[in-house]
């Protein structure tokens, strides 16, 4: 039988912020799997730690305790594992998009998305390629030399999800990526998400708190105090 | 791509006129390299045109341009006597003060032996003196034209020849008359003077009660030379023989003990030592005070532009940037802003520096270390700036 190879793997991940008695645990003994192609919702009032699960799955938070396996590779156990290169693993693997689109203000549309390629290393025709596909490919051909004040939200929010998916990431962290946006242009960029995890086989995290946004997901976590009930399995 | 270059790009309007700022504060520090070194170049002028290797002045003075300095003109044939010397030619300096179109008209007159050596460098219009008397040849920077009259003692001298950039040691730009005319401008009393200063002396020596009457007639026959004569000169310049020792020839010429020989190394040293040297202090203090100035608001532009993009670090980090591209970014804008700013500071000195009231000299040694330190400078100072990035955590990018 074949051992499933999960793009998320999450054991007993504990949060905890400060110490002695201002300590916070912002997540507590979180355990999940997440499957390349998976399209999962993380739900929950604010406060409950949504952020804080992105951040440590999206090596930027160090867990306090418990293992991070991200694409087979084991991030985090008991703390970052030693001699990482979490930037290297970040520009590799994962994909952020956040909830203010989080632009280069002085980088055109295209320029913002070259540059996730360009510090991977790849050539500057290689990414303007690549970046001009992706952005023709999420209706934003009319759109490569604009600056991101020039953008609409929703014409920006693409922006930066072009970028996040530059690299081919294996994994995708969305931090309420439809909060500045209108239900319309929300439910489109959610469409287009699915349509991603598709299409890309990423696996893909988004934190949301609107519960209209969440149909057609493949599973919805519920976060509540840092405890994180799975609502529809798998 | 280049993240420096597209920020400037942005943001281009605050950028040039931050560069335009500090271009005008290099300027002024370069402008006060080049007053220094015209401080030299003029303190040095005369000295360099007269292409002398002994300056024979007054006994215990610093003369001619330091010190006053009054030796006999004839002095010039024991000088060119002397074993080694190859030539001996008598100067006169004076600054004369007058008023012309209505305003003070300020220029060092240097007379000359017109047989000898000393008079004017080149010739750049016009021709040189020919004649003994009444003729003058002015520096460019006098802005007199050939032909031009100008009255000074006693008589009109005509202006037949331009030359170039003589000047005093004051800065003040020179004019050239024959040793003679020099003499008389300097010495010859107008002839009421001349009859005061007869009767003056005649009636103390007809006073000594000592004197025979045929002393006094003696005397008094010659209190004409004693009150008219103006064969004096405030230094003798001397030329050596090929293969001479300058310090034998300075030895034998001191030897009489009534004239000081003073090398042409020792007269730099008067020169740019005593009297320059304040100035010079002066003008490095403001140098560095302007550079420090430089310093500091390169540092807070480039620390507050740095503030204005912890969003933009903190996602360059969360997307995976290298240090080095968030470095590179910070460092690149501060060398770019020195290099234009610089720029702007050399175009507008070399645009300008004709212009100025005193000289400019612009050395090419202290354009290159003004730039190697402005360089540094803003390598320093975008220290402060990298320090603050590199602090930012990627997690900074989540806040809205
Ligand atoms: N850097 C921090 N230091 C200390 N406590 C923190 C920090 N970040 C978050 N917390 C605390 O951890 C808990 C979870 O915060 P988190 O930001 O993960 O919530 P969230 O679910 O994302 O909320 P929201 O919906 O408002 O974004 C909160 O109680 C919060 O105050
Ligand atoms: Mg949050």
């Amino acid at each position: 039988m074949d051992k499933i190879m999960y793009a998320i793997e999450v054991e007993n991940l504990t949060k905890i912020y400060g110490k002695g008695e201002t300590a916070v645990t912002a997540i507590a003994d979180a355990t999940f799997h997440v499957k390349p192609g998976e399209l999962v919702a993380i739900l929950g009032p604010s406060g409950s730690g949504k952020t804080t699960l992105l951040t440590a799955i999206g090596l930027i938070n160090e867990p306090t305790h418990g293992k991070v396996i991200i694409d087979g590779a084991t991030v985090a156990d008991e703390g970052w594992t030693p001699g990482l290169d979490l930037k290297r693993l970040r520009r590799e693997k994962l994909g952020f998009i956040f909830q203010a689109h989080n632009l280069i203000p002085f980088l055109t549309a295209l320029e913002n998305v070259m540059i996730a390629l360009e510090i991977n290393h790849l050539s500057k025709n290689e990414a303007k390629g690549r970046a001009t596909e992706l952005l023709v490919s999420l209706n934003l051909g009319h759109r490569l030399n604009n600056y991101p004040t020039a953008l609409s939200g929703g014409e920006a929010q693409r922006v930066a999800i072009a970028r996040a998916l530059a690299n081919k990431p294996k994994v995708i962290l969305a931090d309420e990526p439809t909060a500045a946006l209108d239900t319309e242009n929300g439910k489109n960029v959610m469409s287009l998400l699915k349509k991603l995890a598709v299409d890309n086989h990423s696996a893909i995290l988004v934190v949301t708190h609107d519960h209209r946004m969440v149909e057609g997901f493949d599973r919805i976590f519920q976060v509540n105090d840092g405890r994180i009930a799975d609502e529809i399995g798998s | 791509m280049n993240l420096a270059i597209r920020d400037i790009r942005y943001h281009r309007g605050r950028f040039i006129l931050t560069s335009i700022g500090l271009g005008l504060l290099l300027g002024v520090v370069i402008s006060m390299g080049g007053i220094y070194r015209g401080l030299f170049a003029d303190a040095l002028a005369v000295l360099h045109f007269t292409k002398a290797d002994i300056w024979v002045v007054q006994q215990n003075t610093n003369g001619p341009f330091a010190e006053s300095s009054r030796i006999p003109e004839d002095i010039k044939y024991r000088i060119k006597a002397v074993p080694g010397v190859a030539d001996a030619a008598p100067l006169s300096f004076q600054t004369i003060q007058i008023e012309r179109q209505g305003k003070p008209f300020r220029f060092f007159l240097i007379g000359y032996d017109l047989n000898g050596f000393g008079g004017p460098p080149v010739i750049l219009a016009g021709r040189d003196i020919r004649q003994k008397h009444y003729e003058m040849v002015v520096a460019k920077a006098m802005k007199m034209e050939i032909g031009e009259k100008i009255h000074l003692g006693l008589h009109d001298y005509t202006v037949v020849g331009i030359t170039g950039k003589v000047v005093s040691s004051g800065g003040d730009p020179a004019a050239y008359v024959s040793l003679a005319d020099a003499q008389d401008i300097q010495f010859k009393k107008d002839n009421d003077a001349v009859r005061n200063d007869r009767a003056r002396i005649g009636a103390n020596l007809a006073g000594i009660q000592s004197l025979s009457p045929s002393q006094a007639k003696f005397l008094k026959l010659n209190i004409a030379g004693i009150t008219e004569s103006t064969h004096t000169v405030n230094t003798v310049v001397a030329r050596l023989a090929p293969g001479a020792n300058l310090k034998e020839v300075q030895e034998r010429i001191s030897r009489w003990n009534h004239f000081r020989p003073i090398s042409v190394e020792e007269q730099t040293k008067i020169l740019t030592k005593g009297m320059i040297e304040k100035a010079r202090m002066q003008l490095g203090l403001f140098r560095i005070i302007l550079l420090v100035i430089s310093a500091v608001i390169i540092a807070l532009i480039i620390y507050t532009s740095t503030l204005d993009k912890i969003k933009v670090i903190a996602t360059l980090k969360l997307i995976g940037s290298q240090n080095r591209v968030i470095i590179g970014m910070i460092l690149q804008q501060s060398l770019l802003m020195g290099v234009i700013a610089y720029a702007i500071g050399y175009g507008l000195i070399l645009l300008t520096y004709e212009n100025f009231p005193r000289r400019i000299v612009l050395e090419p040694f202290d354009l290159q270390a003004l730039f190697v330190i402005v360089m540094a400078i803003c390598m320093i100072a975008s220290f402060v700036g990298i320090r603050k990035a590199l602090k930012v955590e990627p997690a900074e990018a989540l806040g809205g």
